[in-house]
């Protein structure tokens, strides 16, 4: 089957783990931007550079004290998020009761200034963050040489992102959460503190980025330009998916990275601008995205 | 969105001329005061910013993709210029009309969704066009399209000569920035500020939504191609800088600078924005902090920009 269509199995299995860490990455992120979506109504367009620093705090643990990777899968999340909520309260906050444009500008402005900051520091080249030596070789599974590192890369985003959709489907917290996302002045009224809760959700969804950006460092390297290319993709993902529901998002990321692996077997000119071509298909067939509510 | 909040007499708008005729009398001199390529490339800015302004200003639609429009009427021009051996005022019209053509497609696509969401689609439609220029043949993918030749416009004005250029770079200007002023202040600006203003109540007073907004945005469109021709042919160069996300972003920055939905609003922060990159390009990426810092004290304190608090101190719209 695979010498009548002219590729090697090889290949087309290689694509496709490609296509499926891309498409972790791309779930990852366009679940952190809806849960903030959500509650915040502002699109988080520094989702990139917080995923970038993310990758930066585990370099850096490992450079300057030493930490490792394991410690960092919990360490960049927690500084990241910490700096997130930072943001949240000094800036977003400001922005609620205005229009959600404001919301992306300022996030933009924040992008900018991350990611030069960064710049400025390490150089626009990618800087190199070795696998754990527990996650180092791989298996040969007789048709792919499959490391182990992206194994567990895939497995451990759909953890986390199966995690998430529990917490806030299915856990009480979760239904605060919804409840506050429907009606907040409501939600306050039965005594529960949503200044307070917006703060955590902000500083999980960027935990949510910093997570990956970990995750992502031995796979790509650690650049300060790691964050703006992808986040575009995201949108273009959130678009597809539209930002309805949490199932939503995680199924169209991994589907996507999929779809753009294929592409990049079956048709390589193709395979930067498909999702986009996506994207285009399915706003003139179905405007408000594949599991978007209409508003 | 901005809102200009003056009374609107009969007169209300006598100031804008005599603020005009300000401007082109400025515009006039400088050049002897100062270096005309910066001027030229701050004049194309400044129409790329105008136009830019005519839908997040007065339509209350955010693109976040326009530099595909800048650049892809400048590969057209550039084109159009150096392997077709147009002469320059066809050129830059070649690049405009493409311009108007890419407007109305990504124009259906993207006033399909509203808000944040319209500003979404027409970024990632704008990466798509960035890969495009990459890859294709005609680009010249990293290189751009280089030493575009400048010719003679329609027969007589040997654009090589560096005054002759700065004045036709004003007059392209200049018609450009009179039409957008025309289309505001006429009934079809008002319909898009009602539009912006409270979008149910302008379908529910009769008006197709749709079609005021998708006329907005194919004229926005061409007149960022008419900038990005220019462009290409002043500096003879066409580019992925001009395709790339980072230059949306600088529109965005310009207009809201200078402020949103005012007339010469992006104008102002066109100049202010250019002038920055010249003069701190010496420092890297410090440009680009900078830029991010103004964007957050516009965003946090400052939403009306620059003439914006200034008309409202004054006002009057300015």
């Amino acid at each position: 089957m695979f010498e009548l269509l002219g590729i090697s199995p090889q290949a087309l299995f290689g694509q496709l783990l490609i296509g499926l860490i891309n498409g972790a990455f791309y779930a990852m992120l366009s679940l952190g931007l809806a849960v903030i979506f959500g509650l915040l109504n502002i699109i988080n367009f520094c989702h990139g550079a917080l995923y970038m620093m993310g990758a930066f705090v585990a370099y850096l643990a490992l450079q300057h004290l030493g930490l490792g990777y394991w410690p960092s899968l919990i360490v960049a999340p927690v500084v990241v998020g910490a700096f997130g909520m930072m943001l949240e309260r000094t800036m977003l906050r400001h922005l609620y009761k205005l229009d959600h444009i404001y919301g992306l500008l300022l996030t933009f402005g924040l992008a900018l200034v991350i990611e030069g900051v960064f710049r400025n520091e390490f150089g626009a080249s990618g800087l190199p963050y070795g696998i754990p030596p527990t996650l180092s070789g791989g298996q040969n599974l007789g048709f792919m040489f499959l490391p182990n590192y992206r194994a567990w890369v895939i497995v451990a985003s759909l953890g986390v992102c199966l995690a998430t959709w529990y917490v806030i489907e299915r856990t009480k917290l979760g239904a605060y959460l919804r409840a506050a996302t429907e009606n907040p002045t409501l939600v306050q009224a039965f005594g529960i503190n949503v200044p307070r809760m917006i703060t955590l959700t902000y500083g999980l969804g960027v935990a949510l980025a910093a997570l990956a950006g970990v995750l992502a460092a031995p796979i790509y390297q650690v650049s300060p330009l790691m964050g703006s290319n992808l986040i575009i993709v995201v949108f273009a993902v959130v678009v597809i998916g539209g930002m309805g529901s949490i199932l939503g998002s995680i199924v169209t990321g991994f589907t996507l990275g999929v779809v753009e692996g294929l592409t990049k077997v079956f048709y390589p000119e193709a395979s930067s601008t498909v999702i986009f071509i996506i994207m285009a298909i399915v706003l003139l067939i179905r405007p408000t995205g594949l599991f978007g509510r209409a508003h | 969105m901005a809102r200009d909040t003056a009374p609107r007499a009969k007169n209300g708008y006598r100031h804008q001329y005599a603020i005009f005729a300000f401007m082109v009398a400025l515009f006039l001199v400088l050049p002897y005061v100062i270096y005309p390529v910066f001027l030229m490339q701050a004049l194309c800015f400044a129409l790329f910013a105008c136009a830019f302004n005519l839908l997040i200003g007065y339509t209350g639609l955010v693109s976040f993709g326009h530099a595909m429009f800048l650049g892809a009427a400048g590969y057209i021009s550039a084109h159009a210029a150096k392997v077709w051996g147009l002469p320059p005022e066809l050129a830059i019209l070649a690049g405009t009309a493409a311009s108007a053509a890419l407007g109305l497609v990504v124009g259906l696509l993207a006033i399909r969704r509203q808000g944040i969401y319209f500003a979404m689609i027409t970024l990632a439609l704008a990466q798509m066009i960035f890969f495009f220029s990459l890859q294709a043949k005609f680009t010249g993918g990293e290189d751009g399209i280089q030493s575009v030749p400048r010719g003679v416009m329609f027969g007589i004005l040997n654009l090589q000569d560096m005054m002759t250029m700065y004045f036709v770079v004003l007059a392209i200007f200049l018609a450009g920035f009179l039409l957008i002023c025309r289309v505001i202040h006429s009934p079809f600006g008002q319909v898009l500020k009602a539009i912006r203003e409270n979008e149910p109540r302008a379908i529910s007073l009769g008006y197709n939504v749709h079609q005021y907004k998708l006329i907005a945005f194919v004229l926005s469109a061409a007149l960022s191609g008419l900038a990005g021709g220019t462009k290409a042919i002043v500096f003879q160069l066409a580019s992925l800088t001009d395709v790339h996300w980072t230059m949306s972003g600088e529109v965005v920055l310009m207009t809201l600078l200078g402020g949103m939905g005012t007339l010469f609003g992006p104008v102002v922060g066109a100049f202010i924005v250019i002038a920055m990159q010249n003069y701190l390009a010496q420092l890297g990426s410090w440009v680009t902090i900078a830029q991010g810092v103004v964007f957050v004290i516009c965003v946090l304190a400052f939403r009306r920009g620059i003439v914006g608090e200034l008309g409202r101190f004054l006002k009057k719209p300015l």
